[in-house]
């Protein structure tokens, strides 16, 4: 196997308060590999990919622990000017909400031409020619005029296309994406997801992609890490996890994905809340909304156990083998 | 370009807000109680000479006849003849109009000058002791009455410092520079404490906002997302709070030439109203309105440069 791009070993985000929302996260992201990183909301995704960016609201939250290595440089002890070069040259990022996320009265070109100069130091024709030609790498027509336009004069994926666009004009190595699907409407939803997977292609950019959405990942990722409560349940191939889920969490997610072929009837949930961050439960996290609770789950956190080639899960009592299947 | 195009058709708007605003100056200046022609005569005159004086600027006419003879006299561009100082009030108003102009243009500026780095450093420390003085100095800013204000720094400055002038306007350029520096001073320290506390919240409100975090996420440093991301989009608000203010500003001159004894526009509408000079009250009433609206249209024009989203 090729050396990991990014390489994240036991990261730890913290509140002022010492509450743990991401706990020992560890995963590796190979080049050109599209990571799933799945989770209900508050499960610390979001916080996860900002540490990784240290972009943490600090002081309210900081990272308390782990290595972020990116192709072999740890981020978590960079200095912060340092962290700047990092950020949006290596490291791009795109988000849920890209009217929010765009500068409304900078046009698009700009904000695209502003990381290019600041990062490749491009004279002001060559980082608008840049622009105009990340644009039309994300299929923005007529790019050259577009330029040219305001957020609010484009179309909600047409807005996202251009924070591609942003975050990928200096080439970066890893794109993280935080649910960049979920404020879109589902025709416009498969063409993004498609043009990262072109992206991904062409350009050999390894992608985190955060979400919540089973059905998104079934499409896109290559593997997939499921995290619960800030803690990390199962992590391994798309096919692995999805096929033959070891975490009554992963299985239950499943379980809960409605089918548009063949479904009737109510559709399943798992039943409960996850807790609260300042009520985390002993033991295994999930123990409570769990249906296969043995008695180690309320006393012991689980460890983490080889399931497969690249699968691992952390759970007392795992989903049976084969128990389960689904089409991926 | 379409966006800009209500520059060339708002004015067409102004024409029935003047007119709308001179018919509510010319009733209200007649509906104060006394007699134009008795003020200037005084009370031991003969009722033949106070005949004499009313029917030599109309006032014997009907009031409808008065409004036509006032609207006439705008048209051709004129405001009537002053009773107390026997000339024409567009020349009275002309001979008047610098120092209250420097007034407000200085005080405006210098507002500005003193709310931007004040809310900069109040929103870049929020929370911190550079915040909190800024707070104590703006709420001061804002309890302060100017009258008082202006008596406090002239007590300073002037009095025991000796370093400006008390009062009155000068004749060369470094007098008046030098005389316009307190009066400026003093509306400029109430209308930054207004200024700054908006600009402040604005600026909060940029710094935490998604596409600040997203400016942070292409790289840049704080300072640059803050010129560059956060400035631009929180002036906008601050700009319209301004513009609402220079029209309640025009008439704060008023008070403030009165203090400083500046031979402004402002205190020729006092010496106007005092002795029922109705021509030019009226005059004066006229020329605030007309630059409390054209401050307004200045400040939609800025709006939509500044905004690219606003359409008006």
């Amino acid at each position: 196997m090729t050396d990991p791009v990014l390489s994240v070993q036991g990261l730890s985000v913290e509140t002022r308060d010492g509450v743990r929302l991401v706990d020992d996260l560890s995963f590796d992201l190979a080049p050109g590999e599209i990571l799933g990183l799945v989770g209900e909301s508050g499960s610390g995704k979001t916080v996860a990919c900002r540490a990784l960016m240290r972009l943490l609201p600090e002081p309210a939250l900081r990272i308390a622990d782990g290595r972020v290595a990116l192709m072999g440089q740890d981020l978590v002890t960079l200095s912060e000017a340092r962290m700047r070069g990092i950020r949006g040259r290596q490291l791009g990022m795109i988000f849920q909400n890209p009217t929010a996320h765009l500068d409304p009265v900078m046009r698009i070109g700009d904000q695209i031409a502003e990381a290019v100069r600041l990062h490749e130091g491009a004279s002001r024709t060559d980082a608008r020619a840049r622009a105009v030609e990340a644009l039309r790498q994300v299929g923005i027509p007529d790019p050259e005029a577009r330029a040219g336009s305001y957020a609010h004069e484009f179309s909600g994926g047409m807005r996202q296309r251009a924070m591609i666009a942003i975050a990928l004009a200096c080439n970066p190595k890893v794109l993280i994406a935080d649910e960049p699907t979920t404020a879109l409407d589902v025709t416009v939803q498969a063409q993004i997801l498609r043009l990262l997977m072109d992206l991904r292609d062409r350009q050999g950019v390894s992608i985190i992609l955060i979400t919540h959405d089973l059905g998104v990942v079934a499409q896109t990722c290559d593997s997939i890490a499921v995290l619960y409560a800030g803690r990390l349940c199962e992590r391994g191939p798309k096919r692995g996890v999805l096929g033959a889920p070891a975490h009554r969490y992963t299985a239950g997610l499943i379980r809960c994905q409605p089918t548009s072929a063949g479904g009737e009837g109510m559709l399943d949930t798992i039943e409960g809340q996850p807790p609260a961050v300042s009520a985390m439960p002993k033991g295994c996290r999930f123990h409570p909304r769990c249906g296969a609770v043995i008695a180690v789950c309320n006393t012991h956190q689980p460890e983490q156990t080889a399931r497969g080639p690249g699968h691992i899960a952390a759970c007392h009592n795992p989903v049976a083998d084969a128990a389960m299947t689904v089409s991926v | 370009m379409h966006r800009y195009r209500f520059v060339l058709l708002r004015p067409l708007q102004f024409l029935p807000v003047l007119f709308g605003i001179s018919v509510i100056t010319f009733v209200l200046v007649r509906l104060i109680p006394g007699d134009p022609a008795r003020m200037l005569l005084g009370t031991r005159a003969t009722a033949s000479a106070l005949e004499r004086i009313r029917a030599q600027y109309g006032l014997d006419e009907s009031i409808w006849v008065q409004y036509l003879y006032f609207l006439k006299n705008l048209f051709a561009g004129e405001m009537g003849k002053s009773i107390v100082f026997k000339t024409d009030v567009l020349k009275l108003i002309g001979t008047r109009i610098e120092p209250t102009l420097v007034l407000v243009i200085g005080s405006v500026a210098l507002a500005i000058l003193i709310a931007v780095p004040m809310a900069t450093i109040a929103a870049r420390n929020r929370g911190r002791i550079p915040d909190q003085v800024v707070r104590v100095v703006s709420t001061l800013g804002l309890g302060t009455p100017p009258f008082w204000l202006a008596l406090m720094l002239m007590i300073v400055f002037s009095v025991k410092l000796d370093l400006l002038p008390v009062s009155g306007y000068g004749r060369t350029l470094p007098e008046k520079a030098a005389h316009m520096v307190l009066p400026c001073l003093t509306i400029a320290l109430s209308l930054s404490a207004v200024l700054t506390r908006s600009l402040r919240a604005s600026l909060i409100a940029q710094i935490t906002s998604d596409q600040a975090t997203a400016a942070r996420a292409r790289g840049l440093s704080e300072g640059t997302v803050f010129w560059r991301h956060v400035m631009p989009n929180a002036i906008v608000p601050t700009l319209n709070l301004l513009a609402v203010n220079v029209g309640w500003l025009i008439g704060g001159t008023v008070i403030v030439e009165s203090v400083f004894a500046i031979p402004g526009m402002g205190q020729l509408l006092i010496r106007g109203i005092f002795s029922r000079d109705y021509m030019v009250v009226q005059g004066v009433a006229m020329c605030f309105a007309v630059a409390t609206v054209l401050v307004n249209f200045l400040a939609d024009i800025l709006t939509v440069a500044a905004d690219p989203r606003v359409k008006l």
